[in-house]
């Protein structure tokens, strides 16, 4: 046993030594770096440890949850006490009870060695060649606002008085850039990234060519008409989408009747085209894990499939409150909050079109590359949306001048149900959570511009 | 700050972090802790108590800087994350200067909210899940939080800073969707100060009712209008609108990497000679007020527009040095898990002359923002976005139907310039603003303001 799943066993120890019925611990270290390059210089370099616990305590039928970065025997007890105390404060919850331990299978792959393996002039190499692919790609690139390359690499253990045990470990990295083109008098912004299990899955001429290409491709953008047209969405914007209803699909969402897909079960609420799978267990997958924020194994779910609504995420509580099994979606962000009903992998299947069979069936529209304000545009029990949006117009099937300062509005559900077509190409995008989807073509949406 | 870190300690680790060179080292230790807890379906849920240490140490050399963090306080833990930070440098020694103490007054707490028991919070919640349902009997659902935070921070410099602050926040939220037939529609509002428990004595249940209000009254709204538009922006959160489309803007380090719109533009008028703009990190017991920043710098009163005209950017230690001027007390941090960066405080557009009811009787057709879900600026391009969360059709000089739906969209200079109306009315919100992966707390403010033209992209077919 390791030091962290003892730390785990000393808290659950001592949360019912005072005085919970039943109690659970989260254990988790985690070191990570994060290299900030600038104009050809180191602008930041970090490194980082977090070690802390987060202990869930039942008293009967309450629950209660402390957290603390102090793993002595005496910070232990404290943190251990407090979640007791917690307990006693809440009101009582019939279907509020400890996860049963389940058979646990390792996930391979969640770790990659070149993590510990490219020691920091490496890493911060390769973010320098992020910014340095970008600036030397065209003359109307005048700068890189920032690019980050960071990596972390974790250890987590869970415990619990009901029999939870299980521990794994796992590293992701990433980098991105920011690029700043000017034309036209006006200055354009583009993202480009990369998400891998370690530095070696990286291709930092690809991120950095992505984020220029992105920022170039919107010099001399004006808005397009107000009008409702076909509108194919990008991964990284089909990746929000999905992020979106991902939520709307959490049973507890669902169950306090705060989600668009509430009393919806086995009915038709997408097109065909759109197929929605929740996996945390696929070994790219950047949330995957062997078991999930209580210790349930991970599994794949069915979410939406030929159009109908399968099933929704459920964790332990969730579940009971249905008299149903846990999916395994019980989410942490860490040692610092109690596990709660979320997505892991997000995976929206992908069909047969490549991008330019979708541009070619929409014909007159709008390519949508990027989207801003998701979190203030959009009404998560309703699912109504109204979002700031650019990307190029689409003319003739193909790719036009380059347009922005305009919404996207609409229905989550129905535009689910207009997706006429999915691109052949998947790609994991760090937004919406964690997802894998291709373009999406959408029969009709209403933009408002000039 | 002693009772975080011992002088000596502190000096012994801004000692090793300059041991491969570098021109400036700082050491940041914090203790933080909180207690959240929620009233969901009529119950008490979700109690959580937090209680976290930790220090960050970062060197200066040139444009570089390098930061280690760990968690805990322990003093050999931190001269690691000081070796840790000194590792990648090679140049010569350099001696930090010995500490100097220097006392800072902490924003004043009367009550401690770690002092209240547990349940007096949990029957605060459960009085305005009261209210709030009691509002109508069309509201289906009432959710409401009650949060507060207690960060205790000290910072040692290699100049010789040693100086602390103790900043204790409370806030509390309520959200309520309402129900009739098919359609449902949410409402939220929010409460929050830098003060303790006696933010809550006077009547935090009206937060309730105010949230199951707008939740009511947009079960009548009619789908948002699209196209452009004169926009009224209400009071107090409308100051969003100012904190997206120019506070990020001025914050220098966007100028410094030529990624703000408004480079270049110091000394220029960017707006009506009507228009006069701060941000104020010194006002008492606001939301987004501190005794010192980050960086051990006493919080300012700092006038970034002036008559219409941009006199000033916000600056952190860093980009202060980088331009030669002071810095403005603005690097702020969300945790010693992270470096200061240039961030607001409370940011806001000072009362003007106008009316609300005047500057809406001059509006044929419009439409009139009351407050905002939230919003996002790409500093670099200008172009911003804002979701309304209530809103009104203006109909011949008339507040008339509320509108459902509606978001904001624009460029920062081009409406920055188009304000042409700023109300005599004032006061402030909170909240939490995003940026670089941190979270801090910020206020908001303004009376009411008129734009001429702004695109309102609505949901109308």
């Amino acid at each position: 046993m390791s030091d962290l799943s003892s730390v785990a066993r000393r808290a659950v120890e001592a949360t019912t030594g005072a005085g919970a019925t039943d109690a659970e611990a989260y254990v988790s270290r985690e070191s990570g770096r994060e290299v900030r390059v600038h104009g050809g210089e180191v602008e930041s370099l970090t490194a980082a440890t977090q070690t802390g616990v987060g202990v869930r305590a039942w008293a009967g039928h309450r629950v209660g949850y402390a957290y603390g970065t102090d793993l002595s025997d005496a910070g232990v007890a404290a943190i251990a006490g407090r979640a007791a105390e917690a307990a006693a404060v809440a009101d009582e919850d019939e279907f509020a009870a400890p996860p049963a331990p389940a058979e646990i299978e390792a996930v391979p792959g969640l770790g990659d060695p070149s993590v510990a393996e490219w020691d920091t002039g490496r890493v911060a190499e390769l973010a320098l060649s992020v910014e340095r692919t970008a600036l030397e790609s065209d003359p109307r690139l005048v700068g890189v606002e920032v690019a980050i390359y960071a990596d972390a690499a974790e250890r987590v253990a869970i415990a619990s008085s009901a029999g939870v045990a299980g521990e794994y470990e796992s590293s992701t990295c990433y980098a991105y850039l920011q690029a700043l083109a000017e034309g036209d008098g006006a200055r354009e912004t583009g993202l480009g990234f990369g998400l891998a299990r370690g530095p070696r899955g990286l291709d930092p001429e690809a991120i950095g060519a992505e984020g220029a290409q992105r920022a170039l491709a919107m010099i001399g953008a004006g808005k397009p008409a107000s009008r409702s047209c076909p509108v194919v969405l990008d991964e990284t914007v089909a990746a929000s989408f999905a992020g979106l209803i991902g939520g709307g699909l959490s049973a507890k969402a669902v169950q306090r009747g705060r989600s668009p897909f509430a009393g919806r079960l086995g009915e038709e609420v997408a097109s065909s085209a759109f197929v929605l799978h929740d996996d945390g267990r696929d070994p790219q997958g950047p949330a995957s894990a062997p078991f999930d924020g209580e210790g349930v194994p991970r599994r794949r779910t069915a979410l939406i499939e030929d159009g109908r609504l399968r099933s929704y995420l459920y964790d332990t509580y969730t579940a009971n409150r249905e008299g149903t099994t846990s999916t395994g979606s019980a989410a942490r962000q860490g040692y610092r909050s109690l596990p709660s009903v979320s997505t892991s992998n997000l995976m929206v299947a992908p069909g047969t079109h490549s991008l330019q069979q979708l541009l070619a069936e929409a014909e007159e529209g709008v390519y949508v590359t990027d989207v801003a304000g998701l979190h203030s545009g959009v009404n998560p029990v309703t699912g109504v949306f109204s979002v700031g949006a650019s990307g190029r117009a689409i003319r003739d099937g193909q790719l036009a001048e380059p347009v922005r300062e305009f919404t996207i509005a609409g229905e989550l559900v129905a535009m689910l149900g207009a997706v006429s077509a999915a691109g052949a190409e998947p790609r994991w995008v760090p937004f919406g959570g964690s997802v894998s989807t291709p373009p999406l073509l959408i029969a009709g949406l209403a933009i408002s511009g000039s | 700050m002693s009772e975080l870190i011992d002088q000596a300690v502190a000096e012994r680790a801004l000692a090793r972090a300059l041991a491969n060179g570098g021109r400036f080292a700082e050491v940041f230790a914090e203790r933080r802790r909180g207690q959240t807890l929620a009233i969901d379906e009529s119950r008490i849920e979700s109690v959580q108590s937090g209680a976290e240490e930790g220090a960050g140490v970062r060197v200066v050399d040139g444009n570089t800087t390098y930061f280690a963090h760990v968690d805990g306080l322990d003093p050999a833990e931190i001269e690691r994350a000081a070796d840790e930070a000194a590792a990648a440098l090679r140049a010569e020694r350099r001696e930090p200067r010995p500490l100097q103490a220097r006392q800072v007054t902490p924003l004043p707490i009367e009550h401690r909210p770690e002092d209240i028991p547990a349940q007096r919070k949990a029957e605060m919640l459960r009085e305005l899940d009261q209210r709030g349902r009691a509002e109508g009997a069309e509201i289906a659902q009432f959710t409401a939080s009650y949060a507060e935070a207690r960060r205790q921070v000290a910072v040692a410099n290699s100049e010789g800073l040693f100086t602390g602050d103790d900043r204790t926040r409370v806030r509390i939220g309520a959200q309520a969707v309402a129900r009739r037939d098919g359609t449902v529609e949410t409402g939220a509002e929010t409460l929050g100060a830098h003060r303790g428990f006696e933010l809550l004595e006077d009547d935090p249940g009206q937060i309730a009712e105010q949230a199951a209000a707008k939740a009511l009254t947009l079960l009548d709204a009619v789908p948002a209008p699209s196209g452009s538009m004169p926009v009224v922006v209400g009071g107090g959160f409308g100051g969003v609108l100012f904190h997206e489309m120019t506070g990020h803007g001025l914050e220098a380090d966007h100028i410094q990497k030529n990624a703000s719109v408004y480079v270049g533009n110091l000394g220029e008028q960017v707006a009506e000679p009507l228009l006069n703009a701060y941000d104020d990190g010194r006002l008492p017991g606001e939301w987004g007020s501190d005794a010192i920043d980050d960086e051990g710098q006493p919080t300012q009163m700092t006038q970034v527009i002036e008559d219409g005209r941009l006199i000033s950017y916000l600056y952190d230690r860093l980009t202060a040095e980088r331009d030669g001027v002071a810095s403005t007390g603005n690097g702020r941090r969300e945790s010693f898990r992270d470096l200061p960066i240039p961030r607001m405080t409370n940011t806001y557009i000072a009362p003007g002359d106008a009316t609300p009811e005047g500057m809406i009787a001059e509006v044929d057709r419009g439409f009139y923002a009351v407050s905002f879900g939230g919003g996002q600026v790409d500093p670099a391009t200008g172009d911003f976005v804002f979701g309304v969360s209530e809103g009104y059709l203006i109909e011949n000089g008339k507040v008339t139907s509320p509108c459902r739906g509606a978001t904001l969209i624009g460029n920062c200079l081009d409406a920055l310039a188009a304000i042409d109306a700023v109300g005599d009315d004032f006061f402030m919100k909170t909240g939490i603003c995003g940026k670089g992966g941190q979270k801090v707390p910020v206020g908001t403010g303004q009376g009411h303001v008129r734009v001429r033209a702004m695109t309102v992209g609505g949901t109308e077919r």
